[in-house]
């Protein structure tokens, strides 16, 4: 295991450091002079010059490369244009908001999810199943900012029972959690359906399993082949899809923090492009990305945790 | 005493295409302590059997007629909570695939504990039990092996890790399908060895289902010949190998690549080949392949008692 995650950390370092020479690449293929975009349009030329020599702009490409990775592996991700702020300091001020908000998002789809989709398993061929079939594509098929904006008019706007707006009163978990629920249930809901339609289907593929048939010749209770037996396996393909869906809910989120006024990361790179802050949202985006191969890494460690085979053939 | 008695079972499958009368009349007895083989070729109801005997039979499937009596009791009357308490408590399965018949996601010690699960042992008590077991069939370090995955081992050590798992709550009938058929032939013989060992160390009966002749030959008492759903022969394996009475089992053992005295590129077959199911023929079922055909073959084949306990279910062997 432990060789297993070490090798899968180094991977991981190495996707981060070809994210961070594409997000190097698409700053200096943009067009215009990133001095002139900082100082505005009253500067003059010795002011942008100065500025150009200041950043390191007046540099080879590749030196400029090497300077922008060795100081974002050193944390030091440039600066904000308009409160001078280290854009990392800037960027971490906001991460746990997003980071809570995917967290939610990833308890609903697997609380309801897994569930609903093991329960359709069991009852191939049921209503019970095809009411979770059709209602798994229908929430797959609406997007997540119509679902925020729907969960805001009915249970904040018409019902009253769940705040608006914002991430509830600094240090006040209880508060924080309550402003949660509406937003994660918007970056959640459609990955229910995906979940519930994926676990059903890796269910009944497991069931059919020949190792199945030897528990129900020992006689074992259906509840442990269904849970123990047939589950523990079905969820291992889910866990990897998942892994990869943080990705989707990273945008998901975007809206949601737009939509229901939140702090987090999405609203400051949707605010910093606004202001062509471009420092802001490079470090936002790379911040994210590190966050998305995490993430990521975590879900292939679960994976190795919970399948032996996959830990000793790594 | 006979521990299984399988009467004029039959079993049908609802398709598409009508129904399929999988077993047709099936009968024969398991007696204790005796290995019986079923021999066939594919598609001839071996595995139906295995499925009707566990009470595992696929959703469309139904037991229209007959009886199962195992220990005194009519299996095919039991309802699912009873069927449970006795599969793998008194009757115990080893299936074909070593491979794919272990989970392969708990470890073999967690897996030997849940088969205990009605025992009421303690947990160390159910541990202890596996390490014997495992030790029982040869596996080294049994105590190591226990916190070990199933990809962990070999096919060989697989195939015992299974036998150990259907053995360890000493079950009064073993069904063997096919155990050795994914094996190479070494392991085939030492498996085969152990099977025997432990059948006598446990004194249960074995109803051992292969389609390997020299196997059978070599381990069983008894040999129930299959052939599309039916029991066209039976008997003693001495019988049945020396004196086969239906022309089908005569030509199964003719195409025995054992049996072949020269060098040939030819190795025998039985031209034809299994009548389709859902339409049965009303007389013989055999008799489109048959070379011995009469027109008494139109109807519905007797079963002959050829001598105490050997019965062909063949016009001809009356004739005799």
């Amino acid at each position: 295991m432990l060789r297993y995650s070490a090798k899968r950390l180094g991977l991981a370092v190495v996707i981060v450091s070809v994210a961070m020479l594409i997000l190097f690449c698409m700053i200096y293929l943009i067009p215009g002079d990133p001095a002139a975009v900082a100082l505005g349009p009253r500067a003059t030329d010795a002011m942008r010059e100065g500025l150009r020599i200041k950043m390191g702009l007046d540099k080879p490409v590749w030196v400029q490369f090497w300077n922008f990775f060795s100081a974002a592996w050193q944390g030091d991700l440039g600066r904000d244009v308009l409160s001078d702020r280290p854009v990392a300091t800037v960027v971490m001020e906001q991460l746990p908001y997003t980071l809570a908000l995917i967290l939610g998002g990833i308890s609903w789809s697997v609380a309801l999810g897994i569930p609903l989709g093991c329960w359709a398993a069991v009852e191939r061929g049921t209503m019970a199943d095809r009411i979770v079939g059709v209602l798994s594509v229908a929430v797959i098929a609406v997007p997540s900012f119509v679902v925020a904006i729907y969960a805001l008019l009915i249970f904040a706007v018409a019902l009253r029972w769940l705040p608006a707006i914002g991430a509830g009163e600094p240090g006040d978990i209880g508060d924080q959690l309550v402003h949660l629920i509406l937003p994660s249930l918007a970056v959640g809901l459609g990955w229910v359906g995906y979940i519930a339609r994926m676990v059903r289907a890796s269910m009944l593929e497991v069931l059919e399993s020949q190792h199945i048939r030897t528990a129900r010749a020992f006689g074992l209770p259906e509840r442990m082949i269904t849970y123990r037996y047939a589950l523990t396996i079905a969820i291992l393909p889910t866990v990897t899809l998942l892994g990869v869906g943080i990705g989707q809910m990273l945008s998901s989120a975007v809206f949601a923090e737009i939509v229901f006024a939140r702090p987090g990361v999405g609203k400051l790179v949707y605010d910093a492009i606004l202001t062509r802050n471009y420092p802001l949202v490079t470090g936002a985006v790379l911040v994210t990305t590190i966050l998305f191969v995490l993430l990521n890494l975590l879900a292939d460690l679960i994976v190795g945790a919970l399948d032996p085979r996959v830990r000793s053939s790594l | 005493m006979t521990v299984l008695a399988i009467k004029d079972l039959n079993v049908t499958f609802s398709t598409e295409g009508g129904q399929l009368h999988a077993l047709k009349n099936v009968s024969f007895d398991v007696p204790e302590r005796r290995i019986v083989g079923v021999v066939g070729e594919s598609g001839c109801g071996k595995s139906t059997l295995i499925n009707a005997i566990l009470g595992l039979l696929a959703d469309n499937g139904s037991i229209d007629a007959g009886s199962i009596t195992f220990e005194g009791e009519d299996l095919t009357r039991l309802g699912p909570a009873r069927m449970q308490e006795l599969r793998g408590q008194r009757i115990s399965t080893v299936f074909q695939d070593p491979m794919g018949a272990l989970n392969p996601v708990l470890s073999v010690g967690r897996q030997m504990r849940n088969i205990q699960y009605r025992s009421g042992r303690s947990r160390s008590e159910k541990d202890a039990r596996s390490e014997a077991m495992l030790r029982q069939v040869r596996i080294p370090d049994a105590q190591a092996a226990l916190a070990r995955y199933p990809h962990e081992f070999s096919g060989g050590m697989r195939q015992r890790v299974a036998i150990a798992m259907a053995l360890m709550m000493k079950p009064a009938l073993l069904i063997a399908d096919e155990p050795t058929t994914a094996l190479d032939a070494t392991l085939e013989v030492a498996t085969i060895e152990l099977l025997r060992e432990l059948q006598q160390d446990i004194a249960c009966s074995v109803l051992f289902i292969s389609h390997h002749l020299g196997v059978i030959a070599e381990l069983c008492d008894d040999v129930v010949v299959m052939y599309a759903g039916e029991v066209v022969e039976r008997g003693t394996t001495r019988q049945v190998f020396h004196t086969p009475r239906h022309p089908y089992a005569r030509r199964l053992l003719e195409c025995d690549p054992a049996r072949q005295s020269g060098r040939t590129r030819h190795l025998p077959t039985i031209p034809g080949e299994i009548p389709d199911l859902r339409q049965r023929p009303p007389g013989c079922v055999f008799a489109t392949r048959c070379d011995q055909r009469v027109d008494a073959c139109d109807k519905v084949p007797p079963d002959v008692a050829v001598e105490t306990g050997h019965v062909a279910r063949c016009v001809l062997a009356e004739a005799r």
